[in-house]
């Protein structure tokens, strides 16, 4: 690691006002910033921690929809979410382990964006809201691609607004060294309809798969994707498999996650 | 016959491992727990491309950075020894294999990513690394060789310039053989061809590499800490073919080390570095490995490409064997690098199986990639790999049941003089097939595919036998192999006049649970308590000359040192004995701790005649001198030949060519068995690596040299939810013949016998899926199998 200050904010108002300094960098859990940092890939001048601030942690039901402070650990939706959003807590639930799972935070995860994220996924599905101190995000608004997001420099995300489907599954195939999903896909069946979010496969990062979702809206059974195929082109090639693997784990995880919902 | 009753204590007996109570609160003594008074710290600046040309590296800016004490450069080393290599192999043509200059930095040129170019020595690590960042370094980058079949063609880039390829060698076994093999394979009835990959591996040991040099400028003493198996080894290599330090003033230490698996056999750049900064900035430099450095710089495993072929007659039995091998020797020979693929390997191609004739030919060949050396099985997995994949290979193509086919070929009598060099001097392969078909349930497997399909599953059962060459070595047939080193080990029994045992061994303990199965061996000889012996290792000032740990060989050689060091200490003690007890000598019996004459009920106490030792008031001192201290060289006269069964049991998911090992069965005849809790550990150890090399660990380079691999990012290593319980099985027992305790050693046979069951097993369940792909290679990930299976 290089040199840096660090402050721990008690509000967001205080944390925006931290990030606004010269080459400050907001910190959510670490657990893609700590390795870059101890890496000497990053060198921010001040990391700004949002761990103190109790107005982004929580989980509770707000206006029908489940509300998810930025700075809530997977740990905590794992437990707090179970009842409410079964599927979402599923999801927490097999992020890493367990010490990954207690000090990584959904606002952190989705700030970075990695293609290769559990949680992007399930924000995408589930059509939820990204809320930041400065506005509201509709989740198909959101993401912009392989670590990029619509969020602006300095711009935090205090919280997710989650709304609850009928039922939701999320269907994960680890890439076996790292443990991220080499492919997952997260269906989540509302009564308006079905929407089936994709991660770990794309160059693109996370994607709604709108092929599946028009089948599985004409009707929700595992049979009506069949035929159904992504091209593998635009898919991520390396070691642990070509974008033709990862395009028909594609169809796989999708087709589980419908299963297992029923 | 089996053995299946445990006596309480003593030989036989599972005593709990006691260096555990350490190992598991925390308070063990590692290298990198040990911190010298005004200590430096080193950082290494390494190459980041695979091969080029250096043409400057410009410390000045980085001179002036705080902290900084002293930056080492290429230059610094260009008038002291390189890496020494300790063994030299001939071609077949009489010629020696070219061996090339490994300089402790960089000099001149840079040949593999990692590569260290300079270090810097500071008050600090994060000084050092500050520091390390503002040097200039200019690389004039040259096209890198990866492939080593693209290294050795005609205008390849060649990795030393100085010499004439990047060929190594080009080894044939038994050259004098070679006509008679080609011969039988034209006469032979069916032929079974298999190309494969032994994938290369980092061996990863939990605790990475660490190095403290110390320099007593009174009385011109070096030490050095390290993270070493042998530190007798890097003591000679590092003082008389590096740095021209007299063993006398040299110490090595190596204390607790967590792990090796034979990546810290080596004698590594670091510690010839620090032992030498340490005197030229006059305080203590310590370096600690990174995990992302010991990537790129430990040695690394493996890493052959074999053509293999089996002859078989008429009546299917195996006529004749021939293989060609390319084996990756990396940018530089390690220290034991070259004879991995040859001796280690080539003498095991007859596996257990009474195939006449055989040749194996090998090349070595420099690439521009971290270099390769022994690891956990060294040359024995590639040699088992290939051989038990084939065989199951051509009992497919023949339509004949696998077991029934080595069942068939298996060597019988013994001892057995194989067409490859060694004699087997004892073994018996068809009780540890019935074992294994026993625990293993073979019977059992249909329904259990049955089961798996009722699940959209498909099941596949797959097995093979390993034989593996342990207790290396006798140093006169070593000799004539190129060994430059004797690979007896050494022991000396001190015993303290109040009857307690300090044993000081050559041995090293990594893990191996050696302080805990060494005392059961001495107290059983005595008959006392194992409580009242301490095992002493891992520093050269307290040891006698010993050659440390690996190829399996701590018991049967360590261990027979120290049974021939106890034995003259009670013969000696013998001695004294007859004097207190007024006897003869040749009566005195010594049992449960204590002499007696016999036949009669006159006894001494085993704590008696060690303090009439050390206080000898009453003493035959005209007979014998006072103390109780014996030590012993023990050079064994043969290797040890473990041999055994395995089976392999996979569930794979042909959707998404994801396989779980559901039952892994291991049935070992390791001779004799001191501790069977730690036989089993040990073989538990050994399949946890070698399913990983079959599953999931893959070291990958790109085209250009680059390392793919370079974290747990990309690295699969096995964690517990990869792997089933194991059956594991030792019960078969054909006592080792030429040595004392009849034992032939275990640390490596997991890893040596799991890969070729794993992978026998996938392909047995790929065909129940209709799927004859013939061979995968490793690891048989989930992308492998479902293109193999969609191809």
């Amino acid at each position: 690691m290089y040199d840096f200050e660090i402050e721990r904010p008690g509000s967001v108002a205080d944390a925006v006002k931290a990030l606004g300094q010269e080459e400050a960098q907001a910190l959510s859990g670490g657990q893609t910033l700590i390795p870059t940092l101890k890496a000497r890939l990053a060198m921010p001048s001040v990391l700004v921690s949002l761990a103190g601030i109790d107005e982004m942690k929580g989980v509770e039901m707000r206006d029908g929809a489940l509300w998810i402070g930025g700075g809530t650990t997977h740990a905590t939706v794992m437990r707090e979410a179970a009842d409410a959003y079964p599927g979402l807590a599923s999801l927490a639930a097999r992020i890493g382990d367990p010490a990954v799972r207690n000090r990584g935070t959904i606002g952190g995860s989705l700030a970075n964006n990695d293609p290769s994220a559990c949680y992007p996924a399930a924000v995408l599905a589930s059509g939820a809201t990204v809320q930041t101190d400065r506005r509201e995000i509709a989740a198909d608004d959101y993401f912009d691609g392989m670590f990029a997001t619509a969020l602006e420099e300095g711009e935090i995300v205090t919280g997710v607004r989650f709304p609850i489907p009928q039922a939701a599954h999320y269907e994960k195939f680890i890439q076996p060294a790292s443990r991220f999903p080499l492919v997952a896909a997260f269906v989540a069946r509302f009564e308006g309809g079905v929407r089936v979010a994709i991660t770990g496969a794309s160059n693109d990062g996370v994607f709604r798969w709108s092929e599946a979702e028009a089948a599985l809206n004409d009707r929700f059974a595992a049979g009506a994707l069949d035929g159904l195929t992504l091209d593998g082109g635009d898919m991520i090639s390396d070691l642990h498999g070509s974008g033709a693997y990862r395009a028909h784990l594609c169809g796989v995880m999708t087709r589980r996650a419908v299963q297992a919902i029923g | 016959m089996p053995k299946d009753i445990e006596p309480e204590r003593g030989i036989g007996a599972s005593s709990k491992r006691r260096e555990d109570v350490r190992f598991l609160t925390g308070t063990g003594r590692y290298t990198d727990d040990i911190n010298l008074r005004r200590q430096t710290h080193v950082f290494f600046l390494r190459s980041d491309v695979a091969h080029g040309r250096l043409t400057g590296v410009d410390t000045s800016a980085a001179e002036d950075m705080p902290g900084v004490l002293k930056i080492f450069t290429g230059a610094d080393f260009a008038e002291i020894g390189g890496m020494p290599c300790g063994w030299q192999i001939t071609d077949k043509h009489g010629q020696p294999m070219q061996e090339p200059k490994h300089p402790v930095l960089a000099h001149e040129k840079v040949r593999h990513v990692g590569e260290p170019i300079a270090a810097v020595v500071a008050e600090t690590l994060a000084q050092a690394r500050d520091a390390a960042e503002a040097i200039v370094v200019d690389i004039d980058e040259l096209p890198a060789v990866v492939n080593m079949k693209d290294a050795v063609k005609e205008g390849a880039p060649k990795v030393h310039d100085d010499l004439t390829s990047n060929l190594c060698y080009d080894w044939g076994f038994v050259e004098e053989n070679k006509a008679a093999v080609n011969k039988a394979f034209e006469e032979a009835a069916h032929v079974t061809t298999l190309e494969l990959v032994n994938n290369r591996l980092v061996a990863n040991p939990m605790e990475p590499r660490v190095a403290i040099g110390d320099y007593n400028r009174a009385d011109g003493e070096h030490t050095l800490y390290t993270t070493s198996q042998n530190p007798h080894v890097i003591r000679l290599l590092m003082g008389a073919f590096v740095l021209g330090i007299p063993e006398h003033k040299l110490r090595v230490v190596a204390p607790d080390v967590g792990g090796g698996f034979g990546t810290k056999i080596f004698h590594y750049q670091e510690e010839a570095f620090c032992t030498f900064a340490a005197k030229a900035v006059g305080r203590p430099v310590k370096w600690t490995s990174s995990r992302s450095e010991a990537f790129m710089s430990d040695a690394h495993g493996r890493d052959h490409v074999t053509k293999i072929e089996l002859a078989l007659d008429a009546d299917n039995n195996f006529t004749a064997l021939r293989t060609d091998t390319y084996a990756n020797m990396g940018a530089y020979l390690s220290t034991f690098a070259p004879s991995v693929p040859t001796w280690l390997h080539g003498t095991l191609m007859a596996g257990n199986y009474k195939t006449p004739l055989i040749y194996v030919n090998v090349k070595a060949v420099f690439t521009n990639t971290v270099p390769v050396d022994a690891y956990r099985g060294a040359g024995r997995p590639e040699a088992t790999y290939q051989l038990e994949r084939l065989i199951d290979k051509a009992a497919h193509e023949l339509k004949v049941d696998p077991i029934k086919l080595r069942r068939q070929n298996f060597v019988t009598e013994f001892p057995y003089a194989t067409p490859v060099a060694v004699e087997y001097d004892t073994g018996d392969y068809n009780a540890t097939m019935d074992k294994l078909e026993e625990i293993a349930d073979h019977a059992g497997f249909e329904a259990r595919r049955k089961e798996s399909e009722a699940k959209g599953k498909l099941r596949g059962f797959g097995v093979n036998c390993y034989i593996e060459a342990c207790g290396i070595a006798p140093s006169n047939l070593v000799g004539q192999l190129g060994a430059r080193a004797g690979l007896y080990e050494s022991a000396t029994v001190r015993v303290n006049a109040t009857g307690g045992l300090v044993v000081m061994t050559g041995s090293h303990s990594h893990g191996q649970g050696h302080e805990t199965s060494f005392a059961q061996v001495v107290a059983d000889m005595i008959g006392i308590d194992e409580n009242m012996v301490e095992i002493v290792h891992g520093d050269t000032s307290k040891v006698p000359m010993g050659m440390g740990t690996y190829g399996s060989r701590s018991l049967a050689v360590g261990g027979s040192a120290m049974v021939r060091a106890t034995e003259k200490v009670i013969a000696k003690a013998k001695k004294i004995a007859s004097h207190l007890l007024e006897a003869s000598e040749g009566d005195i019996e010594l049992k449960d701790g204590a002499f007696s004459v016999a036949g009669t009920d006159k006894s001494v106490a085993w704590g008696d005649v060690t303090l009439a030792a050390y206080v000898p008031h009453n003493y035959p001192l005209e007979e014998i001198e006072p103390g109780l201290e014996e030590t012993a060289f023990y050079d064994p006269s043969n290797f040890t030949y473990p041999a055994g069964a395995y089976a392999c049991e996979v569930e794979l998911d042909p959707e998404t060519g994801h396989v779980s090992i559901e039952r892994f069965t291991a049935a070992d005849d390791f001779g004799n068995v001191v501790n069977p809790m730690i036989v089993t550990g040990q073989v538990h150890g050994g399949l946890a690596q070698g399913i990983g090399q079959a599953l999931l660990e893959n070291c990958a380079y790109d085209e250009d040299g680059q390392l793919l691999s370079a974290s747990y990012m990309d690295y699969a290593m096995p964690r517990a939810s990869d792997l089933p319980f194991y059956d594991v099985d030792h019960s078969c027992q054909t006592p080792c013949t030429h040595n004392p305790l009849g034992v032939k050693g275990c640390g490596e046979a997991g890893a040596i016998g799991s890969p070729p069951a794993v992978v026998n097993a996938v392909l047995d369940a790929m065909r129940s899926g209709g799927k004859d792909v013939g061979h995968i290679d490793m690891p048989v990930s989930p992308a492998r199998v479902w293109e193999a299976m969609n191809g």
